[in-house]
């Protein structure tokens, strides 16, 4: 190194340490001027490493996620979810009152938000039916518990006005800062912005928690997703039940001095008479799925925040009260599709090999100027687009293509009997063995290049037979080139797409083409994701493999 | 190779034979890309070589499909998209990716092994996970269905090819050249384009033109990540291939073949430069 | 810097600058509108777009063929909250799942379109159709089958029922079903003899599926499983199928306007609904344009235009009298054609489509 050079110049100081040019000793100074290097090297390399952990990276870290998160379902239906663990599953028993009022409510306000299809979904993915269930009932949930509001209107009109309950449930500071609001709307106009979210009193929510909850979860909830003011609008039916639950349940009010405290106190007094209500006759009214309890067994199975059902899943298991089981045998097909695909691929890569190996082996031991020629007609395909060459196939395989035609001209198969090679896996398996046929003979041509052909004369001058040279001393040697050329065909193929995708027809097609169905026509991404993950999970081990067998920096191209 | 004058009739059978079977392999490679060619010039909307067409007959040939592609002003969109589309990104991916190059071939450089094995990662792993966590990703962050999407996504997928070219150019590359202009006075950045660059030059337009195709021929990415204003060449063919295979994609897919080509030809003539820079012998 | 520096950095630049102009010229004035692609496409490019532009030529449109995903792109634009489409082509089933989900916007049907000539409100002109309130209905379609005239093997006689398509005896040859179970259950159910009323209710059982899958085997091995509407017109114009299902329209392209020799059977054809609907959340300026160019290309006169290029019955009532006359008999609501008849349930399907689309695949992979 040029800096060894300077410090073997250079002066010698009295402990008989060398010094470097500028005095410094030279050990420290040669430290100094790597870690220099080392950090211009870093500096170089960092943008792009940012950029691929950006752009690349994340997107597939996001992806592992999504393929455990459940966020929906605590996040939509949370009071269902806490009032669940308290229900024991085992029990074989329909869950408490608690829990059907806790989804009615949770329902509700999933409807105002349009989350409720959405969790109805999710849910069906892990038992069917559960999607129009939620449908169904979010669009009665409005007129459950009218009776209760009928009552409590009756009693005094006050309970219809907006106002009282504005009054009763909200902050005094809030209420101050919505007038405010108001007052400056009236003003402004639409300048004012929102209106300040709601906030319940603090007092008034240790009273009565079940109706300051949720008529702040109301209030909330039709400000933001309508633009609505609880000022103006009345709550919802429910509301009233979840304020005859409080009162009814004993809640005191005798020391209680806030707004309406009368109202209250004889609403109290009158509620023992009011019409008993049950939310879950209601909603078994509404669709007697309600009283199926497996499906109130999913809902808990599923309440985490994060799930290993997509995961499951995608391997063809559920989850069961009595622990994970495999699906039905009719509804597996997961695993079979990753089976096929490593089959196929397995079947792809034996082929692009007993095809790829004589090529390589005839370019590796002719003169240069001829085996340039012949490597172009193998780098060709490499360089063509891979859909020009899917559509060649498509062409040829046809039932009504070249090659039957031709083969019905030669007369080897009659016009009606023609052969049927495309959309099965016969179609799959021609087409990828041709697309990475390429990517077969390169590797094993760079090895094969560099094994000397003396070797093999010196075997057969030993007495080796043609084939016992080849198999005993040619092909050992050219074994790093077949594992380099096999993993790398293995890698490409087992994630392929669009060439099953355009000829593989039902019987042709992989992993890849059901991810894609998930993401674009199911809409479940969960599964897709999950597949995606155990996918990748594969693909990695054999770049791991792949790495220590090649040497990443060793992949040559062309 | 040559047969020698002493071979038995058994060798020689074996030495034709083998060469017959390379012929027909080499037939396979190439022959469903050539058949096409003709087939492009159909004058019938088939997919097979019509009884005119046998017979050499001029009237069995014509131009119809070309004029298609020219024409059509789905096929001239997609054909504006590939192109706006695949040079920023080869650009991205040069830029960036060159410069790592050069920072990955310097030994001093820490956890050379596991970045090297991040950064070709795009290329290994499958399209389709890398379509979907983009997909999502992407949606999440506002550049799904987006140019700069679209070119980000395909910027890092020819990342690894750049990389691969221009550091199997820097390993032949002689570092005392550098200290040779640094000691003549030259500043780090003259340096790096007046003695560096010209050196590896070759290497980085072969990258260059890998990551360029890369993005012009990847279909499975834009599927997920553009809308309809990327829509490019290969997703055009794409929808195409998947709903009806109108004789108009083997127009397209011949003018794909020519570029495919011209590519091919120059990054053999960069390789020859390359290695008679390198003083290497031409192979 | 030195000349070839110059030269690279100029090269960047303007690779850069030509790309953000072109993307900037893009958005201004283009409107996407996202539909089917095929000939169904291009009947409302003719009936809507063109004239349309004539009026406005200042305005792009640009046609993605993207319905079949629309759901799951319109949930990503949301989630990005960059919402690139401005009109989404989809059928009822999709409508009313983005309305729930309110990626749809919600419209008032007589303010947002026009009144029938004689007045009558869009509301009562399109009647029961309008299935959501995020829906514009366009058209009335149905998955039916179309088959080949020329085939041999058949000694002269044609399909009349439904049920000759699970007849490998009288009509041996390739068939195409979609891949997927919709439709091809409820066929396979009809033939093995459950009465139309009670299809949904035996797919609800065990039994029932298996059923519908037992008749679905007798033909497995002859069918090619289509995924895009054109591809069923496209082999049997190839003739790689002798019968298959696919959209009505489709099949009229193939018979009308490509003289292929294909007939149509109409028995137990399954009924759709296929309309608009607007992506919720649109900027002000792209709202308005969308809104005007709507309001045209779904009033009256532009329903019944469309059934001009295409054979499918217009949604508006009014449109009926206005549909040209040779195009009544390939109408799907023609009484001549519409004598056995079933709706698509979509509510039904919303629940056991994922359920049954794993026992299909699963049946497929087998």
């Amino acid at each position: 190194m040029s800096d060894t050079t300077t410090g073997q110049g250079g002066p010698v100081s009295a402990g008989g340490v060398m010094l470097a040019a500028d005095g410094r000793p030279l050990k420290q100074s040669l430290a100094r001027a790597q870690r220099r290097q080392r950090l211009r090297a870093f500096l170089l390399v960092a943008p792009l490493l940012a950029f691929v952990l950006i752009a690349f990276v994340a997107p597939i870290a996001d992806m592992l996620f999504r393929s455990v998160e459940n966020e929906i379902v605590p996040e939509t239906l949370p009071r269902t979810v806490a009032e669940l663990r308290r229900w024991d599953e085992r029990s074989g028993s329909l869950p408490p009152q608690e829990v059907f009022v806790a989804m009615a409510r949770d329902l509700q306000l999933a409807e105002t938000r349009k989350l409720h299809t959405r969790v109805g979904q999710r849910l069906n993915y892990e038992y069917t039916g559960v999607s129009s269930l939620f449908r169904k009932t979010g669009r009665r949930l409005s007129r459950m518990g009218r009776e209760l509001k009928q009552a409590f209107v009756g009693l005094d009109p006050a309970w219809g006005e907006p106002a009282t309950w504005v009054e009763l449930i909200g902050a005094p500071d809030w209420r101050e800062a919505q007038a405010a609001w108001a007052a400056r709307r009236a003003r402004a106009g639409a300048d004012a912005g929102p209106e300040p979210l709601f906030r319940a009193d603090p007092a008034i929510a240790a009273l009565l928690p079940q109706t300051a909850d949720f008529y702040a979860a109301f209030a909330r909830a039709i400000q933001t997703e309508d633009g609505d003011s609880p000022t103006e609008e009345a709550p919802w039916p429910l509301v009233y039940d979840a304020l005859y639950r409080d009162l009814s349940g004993g809640a005191d009010l005798s020391r209680h001095t806030g707004p309406h405290a009368d109202l209250l106190r004889a609403a109290a007094a009158a509620v023992p008479g009011f019409p008993p209500v049950s939310i879950r006759d209601e909603m078994l009214k509404v669709d007697d799925g309600w009283g199926d309890v497996a499906m109130w067994q999913t809902i808990k199975a599923y309440s985490g925040r994060f799930t290993n059902g997509y995961f499951l899943a995608a391997l063809d298991m559920k989850k069961t009260p009595d622990g994970i089981a495999m699906v039905e045998e009719n509804r597996r097909i997961y695993l079979m599709l990753f089976w096929r695909t490593l089959l196929l691929s397995v079947g792809i890569t034996l082929a692009t090999l007993v095809l790829g190996y004589p090529v390589a082996w005839l370019l590796a031991n002719l003169p240069a100027r001829h085996a340039n020629l012949l490597l172009i007609l193998v780098l060709l395909p490499f360089w063509t687009s891979l859909l020009v060459r899917t559509s060649a196939w498509k062409v040829l395989l046809q039932q009504q293509g070249v090659i039957n035609d031709l083969l019905v001209w030669i007369g080897l198969i009659s016009d009606d009997a023609r052969l049927v090679m495309i959309n099965n896996q016969t179609g799959t398996i021609i087409a990828m063995t041709h697309i990475l046929l390429p990517f077969m003979v390169l590797p094993l041509y760079s090895v094969m290049k560099t094994i000397p052909p003396s070797y093999l004369r010196a075997a057969k001058s030993l007495g080796a037979t043609n084939w016992t040279a080849f198999w005993r001393v040619y092909f050992p040697l050219s074994v790093p080139g077949i594992g380099a050329g096999a993993i790398l065909v293995f890698i490409l193929s087992i994630g392929y797409y669009i060439t099953p995708e355009l000829v593989g027809g039902t019987s042709g097609i992989f992993i890849s083409n059901r991810i894609a169905y998930h993401i674009s026509i199911s809409l479940n991404w969960g599964l897709a994701a999950a597949l995606g993950s155990i996918l990748l999970f594969a693909v990695l081990i054999l770049y791991w493999t792949y790495d220590r067998i090649v040497g990443i920096d060793n992949v040559k191209l062309g | 190779m040559s047969l020698p004058a002493y071979a038995t009739p058994l060798q020689r059978i074996w030495h034709y034979g083998f060469r017959v079977i390379c012929g027909l392999i080499f037939f396979f490679l190439i022959a469903p890309i050539i058949v096409i060619i003709p087939l492009s010039f159909n004058a019938e909307d088939f997919f097979t070589f019509t009884p005119g067409m046998l017979a050499l007959d001029p009237d069995a040939y014509s131009l119809k499909h070309y004029r298609d592609f020219f024409g059509n002003p789905d096929w001239q969109q997609a054909l504006r998209n590939s192109i706006t589309i695949a040079p920023v990104a080869t650009l991205l991916s040069v830029g960036f990716g060159t410069l790592a190059a050069i920072g990955l071939s310097d030994s001093n450089m820490p956890f050379r092994r596991t970045i090297m094995a991040v950064l070709i990662s795009p290329m290994i792993v499958p399209l389709i996970i890398s379509a979907a966590g983009m997909y999502f990703f992407y949606s999440r962050i506002g550049l799904q269905g987006t140019y700069w999407g679209v070119v980000l996504a395909h910027a890092a997928l020819g990342i690894p090819f750049v990389i691969i070219t221009v550091t199997a150019t820097l390993v032949g590359f002689d570092r005392s050249l550098t200290r040779a202009a640094a000691s003549l006075g030259a500043g780090p950045i003259t340096t790096f384009f007046r003695v560096q660059m010209p050196l590896i030059l070759p290497g980085v337009i072969s990258g260059a033109l890998f990551a360029f195709i890369t993005s012009f021929d990847e279909v499975v990415v834009v599927l997920f990540v553009g809308s309809a204003g990327q829509k490019t060449l290969p997703w055009q063919m794409f929808i195409g291939l998947r709903e009806q295979i109108s004789p108009t994609i083997l127009a397209v897919a011949t003018v794909l073949v020519c570029v495919a080509i011209a590519l091919l030809v120059v990054v053999e003539l960069l390789r020859r430069r390359s290695e008679r820079l390198r003083g290497m012998s031409p192979s | 810097m030195t000349p070839r520096k110059t030269a690279f950095a100029a090269m960047a630049g303007a690779g850069i600058l030509a790309a953000t102009a072109a993307m900037a010229q893009q958005m201004a004035n283009t409107m996407t509108l996202v539909s089917w692609g095929g000939a169904y496409q291009n009947s409302q490019n003719q009936a809507y777009a063109i004239p349309y532009r004539a009026m406005h030529p200042e305005v792009e449109v640009v046609w993605d063929e993207s319905s079949a995903e629309a759901v799951a792109k319109l949930r990503a634009m949301n989630e990005a909250g960059n919402i690139t489409w401005d009109l989404v082509d989809v059928v009822a089933a999709d409508a009313i799942r983005l309305c729930d989900e309110g990626l749809a916007m919600e419209i008032d049907h007589d303010e947002v379109l026009a009144p029938a000539p004689d007045g009558t409100p869009a509301s009562e002109d399109f009647g029961e159709l309008i299935v959501s309130d995020c829906f514009i209905p366009q058209i009335v379609f149905s998955t039916t089958f179309g088959y080949r005239t020329d085939v041999k093997e058949w000694g002269g006689k044609v399909p009349t029922s439904v049920c000759d398509v699970f007849d490998l005896k009288t009509f041996p040859g390739k068939r195409s079903l979609e891949k997927r179970p919709i439709g091809n259950l409820e066929w396979a159910l009809i033939c093995d003899g459950v009465p139309i009323e009670e299809v949904y209710d035996v797919l609800e059982t065990e039994e029932g599926i298996k059923r519908a899958f037992a008749k679905l085997d007798t033909i497995r091995d002859q069918v090619i499983w289509w995924t895009a509407g054109a591809q069923t017109p496209q082999l049997l114009a190839d003739g790689e199928v002798v019968i298959g299902s696919t959209y009505n329209g489709r099949l009229y392209a193939a018979i009308v306007e490509q003289k292929q020799p294909i007939a149509m059977l109409w028995d137990w054809q399954m009924f759709d609904l296929d309309g608009w609907i607007i992506p919720a959340g649109l900027p002000e300026d792209r709202l308005a344009r969308v809104l005007d160019f709507v309001r045209f290309a779904t009033d009256t006169q532009r329903l019944a235009d469309q059934a001009k290029y295409i054979s499918y019955g217009p949604a508006r009532k009014s449109s009926a009298p206005l549909v040209p006359e040779h195009m009544k008999p390939h109408m799907p609501t023609d009484p001549a054609n519409a004598k056995h008849t079933f709706l698509f349930n979509y509510e039904w399907w919303a629940d056991y489509r994922d359920d049954l689309d794993a026992r299909f695949q699963a049946w497929l992979a087998q």
